[in-house]
């Protein structure tokens, strides 16, 4: 029997009658078109899939779309930079050329992109670890690492120019 | 001047679409009235199929169609053909048995292809192929190349009640056993290349459909090369005129040889395309590509090494079975004989090479081309028995590689190939630098105070790349030609389209390609955009494989532009009212040597398109050339690796904690793209040493390692940071002076890192260990090697 | 996966009623298990019932001398929790090496306790710490609740609630990682806790495990070396294609050193 989800994808509401046993991988595919979240495995190790699930980054592969009920999700279609360009993890990537075939890079990028929010000044080691839960076989990591350093220093960089600015403001 | 276009890291223009998530992959291919297809799979490695009942399957929820392997013997749809005729040590051919694209009578690995369910949506066509009923005879299954032709090993074909497919050989084995009997020292060793699981992220996929109107068919596939897939599909299999079939592999995650083949999915939904009227999807879900993507390696060796007092090699004699799995996959024969033995020579003077190789069948997926190919093996082979040997003789091991260096060229090898350029002293001492080698003595003395095992390890490796000379090919059994197409479409302003029948799947030829045009017509990169992977676009193709792109293809697109450049110079010439002669090509302009009258591209491709003042007596109108490219030689990239290893000997736990690699591309077009290559590469040598292995159950057959819960993937916290370096050779015989870089990683980095590990073991005793080396292993060869210890 | 019916109630006694109602019926919490077990079409239940709606299965507190997270309580926010920061630092490690980060935001205690997957990381802290897990009918000892393989002492309407954990004096959690899948080969966390001292090992068996030979010695002298000659014998142990019984049997005592070292620095 069919039920009905409803959440918010990067920002806007959306609501469908699925089967229930959807995964949230698939809703977003399949049912809202939005193909830049991938699906490389079957067992919740690739990390392809990877979007934000009221603001943590889940396997979407890895749970159903019934369990986000409610919830506000965001996918690659939806990060954006300040000024509505590439967000600075997707711009280090570029310059740092943390990506070829682009497969794993949407997982990629929401992972590390969650990872810096929570260590502001990531060391190796903890990019390292922190991205163990996305399989990348075209890079070896080396440049996604590099990516992530320097993506990290310019969120860091923004976020404490934006506190300047406010504070500034009050 | 233009500022130089080649030899910079200009950004990829492929990232934009990759960041933002706005690719499209085959899987994103969605068609009006799409059906889904599930395949049925033997979950047996041997079994006799006695019968099949779909009459359930048919009559379930949202099924449209069934077909088993009977629909298309019915059907006359062909087997999958083998691309490569290996002739064995007796003149003659291998053996080829059937591979239908669904089983027919049997089934020979797990994961075989039994049915294909065609239903309305994917949990539909799941849930209807539980429901067929397969009558198995379940018969014993052999999965080891070393078992596959011990009396009595279960057969796999009929028509090779031996399991082998060929014993075939190159080199003189008369002068190699002679040197033997001569040599003051020899080198043994047995080893086992383990078999790995190519794993590009991208799970295979396939969308195809067939249109009414023109009874024409249209392939969405991820595919490596479209057009070969076409040729294959279409006339050997499908028995389809080509001009009815159109190939389209848009962006593809990744392939690294995976991807190169004709696979029976996307064969059975092309033909049932058609007979069920509707486009169909396939896309394999992880699982199944453990099962059925072709496999790599799988060679059993036994390798020697004859040496003089000096260390100086006098021959090498090479035993390997290489396991081709069930089905001869498009190019398996290929890989462990042309890709393999002619590479033995390695960097070195080796005068006298002799190599047998016996192919067998086993009841495992097809075994073919995974990144490297026969080189990862044969450098394997060479670099691991040259390290051994000046650890017995007391023989520093980068002295011994020295000892040994071809330093002149051409070079011809004893093994069929003839090296154009090189020069392996200059990336050998480049590395040593890079690594600190003079340093290592201090840190392994550091690490001892940590508790921890460290050893450095050195490769020197030698590729042959740019497939190939389609003559010499041919010769040697290759049913294609491997030569590249392109074409160079100038556009009526200027801007240029460039049709390449390479193919990316993460190489960068979007960015690297524009470079290389850009710089010759004097535009900007901006002006240029590549299209690839599409048989309906693009004049002829054959791929992307054995880092062949920019040395084959990418000399294509520089013929193709030599005749663009040549017919602007005529145009240039009636314009500027000059003898033809008297015009130069350079920094984007038309001119009149000695003057400053001159025409732009841009000019001279309007009059093209505008042909107002125009020759037209003697011109055709229009700026679009095309050209074939087969090259005349392979190109030699080579380097020299090196991996410092730490072991933590109560668990055995080997961390890669340096790894080094200068290597030798010849001209490199953009470094960035080029040191991306490398690490890649180097992610994927490093797995095959310390984490990848295919596991059959030899008992029954069965896939241990069928999921990355069970494969080891390397991970970022695997890996190290990469130190890599370039020298360069330019190659002599193509324009570009370019040599391929594709590779090299996963050519030169398992033996150094199994160099690594044994060195530091050496001091307890331990000679060798096996790929990969797990904790486990290494545990058991510091266990079994200390003295005094229990076994 | 095969179908099944979804329900997602908003009380613990309605999810109880749900799960009674149907014979097969099965719990989802965080489902970083369950949901590839269904994708793989190796579990068929007819009913899964979310109970990612229950707010009263939330939550993470310090009562006194104990520790006592809510079943639904996700790994991150038991690694993140300054309450078991700073109570049982050993708990927020393990809990910060559970899986990988898009795992540790979904993935739930009393989830992974529920499966038991015998190389689990939580039910070796569990059953270390001597902690008890309370469900919708009654409160379990560790020492009762862990049965077999994949097997617990849950009922199958029986839904664990939270986990009351006695605050160690000392503590530490050790993991010996498969390569591939990233869960315990051999885990141990030791833990001392008002003067007793238990040793649990996870990965090694089909089951966790208690090793009393290393716990009375530990409870004589806390110290790597008073353990480095106990054993676990290798019959007991699994073996598989990435480790033997019989270097399982080495890693346990390799593995509980270094967890009496590291709980002995604090870390």
């Amino acid at each position: 029997m069919n039920i009905t989800v409803s959440m918010t994808v990067n920002g806007k509401p959306v609501t469908a009658e699925i089967d229930p046993r959807t995964l949230l991988a698939q809703f977003i595919r399949e049912n809202l078109r939005l193909t830049g979240t991938h699906v490389g495995c079957d067992t919740g190790q690739c990390g392809a899939c990877t979007v934000h699930l009221n603001g943590h980054a889940v396997k979407a592969c890895n749970i159903l779309a019934a369990q986000a009920q409610g919830a506000t999700l965001l996918t690659i279609e939806g990060v954006r930079g300040v000024d509505g360009g590439l967000h600075p993890m997707q711009a280090a990537f570029r310059e740092h050329h943390g990506l070829q075939c682009g497969f794993c890079t949407p997982g990629m990028v929401m992972n590390a992109i969650d990872l810096v929010q929570r260590h502001l000044h990531p060391a190796e080691e903890v990019i390292r670890a922190g991205l163990d839960g996305n399989l990348c076989r075209c890079t070896g990591y080396h440049n996604i690492v590099k990516a992530v350093q320097a993506a990290a220093a310019r969120m860091a960089a923004d976020t404490t120019a934006a506190t300047l600015k406010q504070g500034g403001q009050a | 001047m233009n500022a130089p276009v080649i030899g910079q890291s200009i950004k990829r223009k492929e990232d934009y679409r990759f960041l933002t998530g706005t690719g499209t992959y085959t899987d994103d291919v969605t068609l009006p009235g799409q059906t889904h297809a599930c395949f049925l799979r033997s979950p047996h490695a041997h079994a006799k199929i006695r019968g099949i009942d779909t009459s359930r399957a048919r009559a379930a929820p949202g099924v449209v169609a069934v077909f088993t392997g009977e629909d298309l013997a019915r059907a006359r749809v062909n087997g999958l053909p083998c691309g490569w005729l290996i002739t064995d040590v007796n003149g003659q051919p291998m053996k080829e048995p059937p591979h239908p694209p669904l089983a027919q009578g049997k089934v020979r690995h797990v994961g075989d292809q039994v049915a294909v369910v065609i239903a309305e949506t994917l949990n539909q066509a799941k849930d209807a192929a539980e429901l067929i009923e397969v009558d198995y005879e379940v018969l014993p299954a052999v999965v080891s190349p070393a078992d596959a032709r011990k009396p009595g090993a279960p057969v796999v074909h009929d028509s090779a009640p031996d399991n082998t497919c060929y014993v075939w050989a190159l080199g003189d084995k008369v002068a190699v056993d002679q040197a033997f009997a001569q040599a003051a020292h020899v080198t043994t060793l047995e080893f086992i290349n383990n078999r790995l699981i190519p794993n590009a992220i991208e799970p295979r996929a396939a969308v195809a459909s067939y249109a009414r109107a023109d009874d024409a068919y249209t392939l969405y596939v991820t595919s490596q090369n479209p057009h070969v897939e076409r040729l294959l599909m279409a006339a050997f299999v499908l028995g389809l005129p080509e001009h009815k079939l159109r190939v389209i592999a848009p962006d593809v995650g990744g392939g690294f040889g995976s991807k190169i083949y004709l696979y029976a999915e996307e064969t059975v939904i092309t033909w049932a395309a058609k007979q069920v009227g509707r486009p169909i999807k396939w896309t394999a879900e992880r699982s199944e590509s453990f099962m059925s993507d072709a496999h790599g390696r799988d060679h059993v060796t036994r390798a020697e090494l004859a040496l003089d007092q000096d260390g100086k090699f006098l021959a090498l004699r090479v035993a390997t079975t290489a396991n081709l799995g069930a089905y001869l996959s498009t190019f398996a024969s290929c890989i462990p004989t042309i890709l393999y033995a002619t590479l033995l020579a390695g960097q070195y003077t080796t005068p006298a090479i002799y190599c047998e190789v016996t192919a067998v069948f086993t009841h495992t997926a097809p075994v073919d081309a995974y990144r490297g190919a026969g080189r990862p093996e044969a450098t394997y082979v060479v670099e691991r028995l040259v390290e051994t040997a000046a650890r017995e003789m007391g023989i520093d091991r980068a002295t011994i590689r020295r000892r040994n260096f071809i330093t002149t060229f051409p070079y011809q090898t004893p093994v069929a190939l003839c090296y154009d350029t090189g020069n392996y002293d200059a990336t050998l001492t480049a590395a040593i630098e890079l690594a600190d080698v003079a340093g290592f003595e201090a840190r392994r003395k550091a690490a001892a105070q940590r508790g921890k095992l460290r050893g450095l390890g050195y490769s020197t490796y030698i590729e042959a790349c740019g497939l190939a000379p389609s003559n010499i090919a041919g010769a040697l059994g290759a049913r294609a030609g491997l030569f590249e197409a392109g074409e160079i479409r100038v556009h009526p302003t200027g801007s240029v389209t460039v049709f390449t029948g390479s193919h990316s799947h993460g190489q960068g030829h979007e960015t690297t390609f524009a470079q290389v045009v850009a710089d010759r017509l004097g535009i900007p990169v901006e002006n240029v955009d590549v299209v690839h992977g599409d048989t309906g676009r693009i004049l002829f193709g054959m791929g992307t494989y054995g880092s062949r792109s920019i040395a084959v293809g990418g000399t294509a697109i520089v013929k193709a532009l030599d005749k663009v450049i040549a017919k602007g110079v005529k145009i240039a010439a009636h314009l500027l009212e000059a003898a033809e002669a008297d015009i130069e090509f350079r920094d984007g302009a038309f001119q009149v040597a000695g003057t400053d009258r001159k025409k732009t591209l841009a000019e001279v491709a309007l009059a093209a398109y505008v042909p107002h003042n125009y020759p037209l007596d003697r011109l055709e109108p229009g700026l679009n050339e095309s050209a074939f490219y087969d090259p005349t030689n392979f190109t030699y990239p080579a380097g020299s690796h090196i991996c410092e290893v730490e072991i933590d000997p109560e668990t055995g736990v080997t961390q890669v904690v340096n790894f080094t690699a200068v290597d030798d591309f010849g001209k490199i077009i953009n470094p960035m793209v080029v040191e991306g290559q490398v690490h890649g590469g180097l992610a994927q040598g490093i797995g095959q040493a310390l984490l990848e292995g295919c596991v059959y159950d030899p008992e029954s057959g069965q896939l241990l390692t069928g999921t990355y819960m069970d494969y080891a993937l390397p991970r970022a916290d695997d890996l190290p940071s990469f130190k890599v370096g370039t020298r360069e050779t330019p190659c002599t015989h193509n324009p570009l002076g370019v040599k391929g870089c594709g590779e090299a990683g996963a050519i030169g980095a398992p033996a150094a890192v199994i160099n690594a590990v044994v060195d530091a073991l050496a001091h307890l005793g331990v000679r060798d260990i096996e790929m990969p080396a797990t904790p486990e292993r290494v545990w058991r060869a510091i266990r079994s090697a200390r003295p005094g210890k229990k076994a | 996966m095969y179908a099944f019916a979804y329900h997602r109630p908003a009380t613990l006694k309605q999810a109880a009623s749900l799960l009674r109602k149907t014979e097969g019926a099965k719990a989802l919490s965080g489902g970083q298990s369950l949901i590839p077990a269904l994708k793989m079409r190796l579990a068929d239940p007819p009913v899964l019932v979310d109970l990612g709606g229950i707010a009263e299965l939330r939550g993470i507190r310090l009562e006194g001398t104990t520790l006592i997270i809510g079943a639904m309580a996700r790994h991150a926010e038991v690694a993140a929790a300054k309450e078991v920061m700073t109570g049982i630092p050993a708990l927020a490690q393990l809990a910060a090496g559970i899986g990988d980060r898009q795992v540790r935001n979904l993935g739930t205690l009393g989830g992974a306790l529920a499966n038991n997957d015998p190389a689990a990381d939580y039910p070796a802290a569990v059953l270390a710490l001597d902690a008890v897990i309370h469900t919708n009918k009654r409160a379990i000892s560790a020492d009762r609740f862990f049965k077999g393989l994949m097997e617990t002492a849950l009922k199958p309407d029986e839904i664990i609630t939270a986990v009351a954990f006695p605050l160690p004096t000392r503590a530490a959690y050790v993991k010996f990682r498969n390569p591939a899948s990233r869960y315990a080969i051999v885990g141990v966390f030791v833990a001392e806790t008002a003067g007793r001292v238990r040793v649990a090992v996870t990965g090694a068996a089909s089951c966790v495990f208690r090793v009393k030979p290393m716990e009375k010695k530990l409870a004589g002298k806390f110290a790597p070396e008073a353990i480095a000659k106990v054993r676990v014998a290798a019959d007991k142990l699994n073996s598989d294609i990435h480790a033997s019984a019989e270097y399982r049997s080495h890693l346990i005592t390799v593995i509980a050193q270094r967890a009496v070292t590291a709980a002995l620095s604090g870390k």
